[in-house]
């Protein structure tokens, strides 16, 4: 099995999925000839002709309500917005259309539409290029937000998000796009939508993250052995909708709790799972869940995102003080 | 800017056509389908029946049986001269207004109050089924209509899309963002902008400075042309026109249908707070439904008894509609969950079961 990165597996996937399916297009600013300014559709337009990977105008907007007229006629369109800082053009088009289409037309017409883009910080972008706003999205019924942590959930994930009958925003992992590398085999295996997956066993708390976030809660569970604590870690994947149980039956059997996102606290996701642990969970809880967080301010310019992005020794030292508490 | 010698690299133009005087009287030869009298007869009927039927739908706001419904009175042209130009494969994305595009293709009137009467199933219609809802975020169903379009033309399949607009529509991004990719690849797209002069409160020369709605096309690389939104054959003929050569593979159009909306914008609203009852007065002189029957009278294809029967037929199908519409029940509450995703996930089965009474699953 080849080792690839991140942005290696999303190729790869989108690849797969165009070859079996001449319905799925890819379109987006400069994804055609120049391959997409992360390379992730590198390759894509010589193989599968201008037609298909559309090289499109400078609009965000139009490039969502293309997706959706798309879908509606049966294509399978997958979309790229090039940084999570300019999705905000389409958010119009996801909540008043994408998402509802299948609703407010009681299922004539559906929109199996995928739209990905680069989420997170943490590569010294300019302004406006390391936004981790997935809560805003997560919160549209009708939508998926899906969010990879590896090469190999990367391609598995992408598939499935294409081959879904629903739209699906794909949120792309910038700052591990080519720091995370894994065994991927381009088997055409599609891995499940809506499921959380338990990246390392553990008893003593559950860290719960999603996208590259994963990677520092990850880092930060091998060095709480060192302080004897045994954390489970739970790749969420899924944030729309995400897995309750998984979640749920982490948290009965380690009582403890912490989340990770990268995102600003306030209203982020990592609130509404310690909402669901206080509805459903409460009862097995031995300490309060704790969140590590972006901060409730403006994702700084490059000079201080690291101060922002969650470190190992921010989740070490808040798992510490979770599994302190008596 | 002065002259200064500089060479003008470019020049527009755009045209406006029109057969139909406001008298009825022609301005010039009508286009072929014209000579066909059964054709303006079915036009005919199309922009009565629509109107009957607008204005039945006021009266059932009035009466506490709709919710909040606009009305297309004044604008019968539009709807049905573009619907009647249109095949059943070719796909409709309409605005909220375009009623009457709707009737012409199929959707049934109790459809129609069922959507406007709060219920989702409204939407369903027996119109083609692949043709857009209502679309009621102003513009937003232009980008779509591209991506339609482009779908026709990725599986060289001849047939158009076709977007229905307001003029204030074209103040927003989405319209020019799809006028602009619809030019780039020449899609088989017709756009629509129907400039019925106000948007809410907001008359068109706060919308625009332009001269035109139609040479904004220009500026996408394709032709706009102005017709008579009032003259239903002027509609149908530059609909026809653009339809065909979308479909031959010539590239989009924009037809800028001069029209008035002689109603309030909806039933929520009171046009008397912003526009003077003259203005409204003298623009009944030039609307679409008595222009074509006294040209229809001065051919001898029309007359008193006719007229009668018409409304009396309009009256019974809307009335047998009503009835429909009045007698069918609320959906079951834990259904506003059924078609959210091709399947329930897991996560929401509670919150169904909690609105059909069930137990907490």
């Amino acid at each position: 099995m080849p080792e690839l990165t991140l942005v290696e597996a999303i190729n790869l996937a989108l690849a797969r999925a165009m070859e079996e399916d001449a319905n799925v297009v890819v379109l987006g600013e400069d994804v055609g000839v120049n391959g997409g300014v992360f390379r992730a559709t590198v390759g894509l337009q010589q193989r599968f002709g201008a037609a298909r990977v559309i090289d499109t105008p400078l609009a965000e907007l139009l490039i969502s309500g293309l997706c959706v007229g798309m879908a509606a006629q049966g294509l399978k369109p997958v979309g790229e917005i090039q940084f999570m800082g300019f999705i905000y053009p389409c958010i119009d088009q996801l909540v008043n259309h994408a998402s509802r289409l299948r609703n407010r037309t009681q299922g004539r017409l559906s929109c199996p539409m995928v739209l990905r883009t680069p989420h997170g910080g943490g590569i010294r972008a300019p302004e406006h290029h390391s936004e981790s706003t997935e809560a805003m999205l997560a919160h549209i019924p009708g939508l998926r937000v899906v969010m990879p942590s590896s090469p190999e959930r990367a391609y598995g994930l992408l598939l499935a998000s294409i081959r879904d009958p629903d739209p699906v925003v794909f949120l792309e992992p910038t700052r591990i796009y080519r720091a995370a590398k894994g065994q991927v085999e381009d088997s055409g295996e599609a891995l499940p939508l809506d499921v959380a997956f338990v990246l390392r066993q553990g008893r003593d708390v559950t860290l719960i993250s999603w996208g590259a976030a994963v990677k520092e809660t990850l880092a930060a569970a091998a060095e709480l052995v060192g302080h004897g604590v045994d954390a489970e870690v739970i790749d969420l994947a899924t944030l729309k909708p995400y897995d309750e149980e998984t979640v749920l039956a982490s948290v009965t059997k380690t009582g403890r709790c912490v989340i990770v996102h990268e995102a600003a606290r306030t209203g982020g996701f990592g609130a509404e799972i310690a909402a669901l642990i206080a509805e459903r969970g409460l009862t097995s809880l031995l300490a309060p869940v704790a969140r590590v967080t972006g901060y409730d301010t403006v994702m700084p310019l490059p000079r201080l995102e690291q101060r922002y992005i969650p470190s190992v020794s921010r989740i070490v030292a808040a798992t510490r003080k979770v599994c302190e508490f008596a | 800017m002065a002259d200064d010698g500089l060479p003008v690299i470019a020049r527009f133009e755009v045209r406006r056509r029109s057969y139909l005087a406001p008298d009825g009287t022609l301005l010039r030869p009508l286009p072929d389908f014209a000579s066909d009298i059964p054709t303006l007869l079915a036009l005919y009927r199309g922009m009565v029946l629509t109107r009957a039927f607008d204005l039945k739908a006021v009266s059932l706001q009035r009466t506490g049986r709709l919710g909040t419904y606009a009305v297309s009175l004044g604008q019968e042209a539009v709807s049905v001269g573009v619907a009647s130009a249109m095949r059943a494969e070719d796909v409709l994305l309409p605005s909220y207004r375009d009623n009457g595009t709707l009737l012409w293709r199929g959707t049934k009137m109790e459809e129609i109050l069922l959507f406007w009467g709060g219920d989702e199933r409204g939407n369903l219609s027996s119109g083609p089924a692949h043709d857009f809802p209502y679309c009621i975020p102003v513009g937003s169903q232009a980008p779509q209509a591209a991506g339609v379009a482009y779908a026709f033309k990725l599986r060289k399949e001849p047939r158009v899309a076709v977007c229905l607009f307001g003029d204030g529509a074209t103040s927003k991004g989405d319209v020019w963002e799809a006028m602009n990719f619809a030019g780039v690849h020449k899609l088989p797209l017709l756009f629509v902008a129907n400039n019925n002069q106000w948007a809410i409160s907001v008359p068109l020369k706060l919308q625009t400075a332009s001269q035109t709605l139609a040479q904004k096309a220009i500026a996408a690389g394709f032709i706009g042309e102005q017709v008579d939104g009032n003259d239903v054959i002027a509609v149908r003929a530059a609909a026809e026109e653009a339809i065909a050569q979308a479909r031959a593979g010539g590239g989009p159009r924009l037809i800028e249908a001069l029209t008035y909306r002689l109603s309030d914008h909806t039933t929520a609203d009171d046009a008397a707070r912003y526009r003077p009852p003259e203005e409204v007065q003298a623009r009944w002189k030039e609307e679409p439904i008595a222009r074509l029957r006294a040209y229809l009278v001065s051919q001898k294809a029309w007359g008193k008894a006719q007229e009668e029967g018409l409304a009396t037929e309009c009256q019974k199908e809307i009335e047998a509609a009503i009835e429909r519409y009045l007698a069918s029940s609320p959906r079951a509450p834990e259904t506003m969950f059924d078609h959210l995703y091709a399947e329930l996930p897991r996560s929401y089965a509670s919150q169904r079961a909690e609105l059909s009474g069930g137990s907490d699953a």
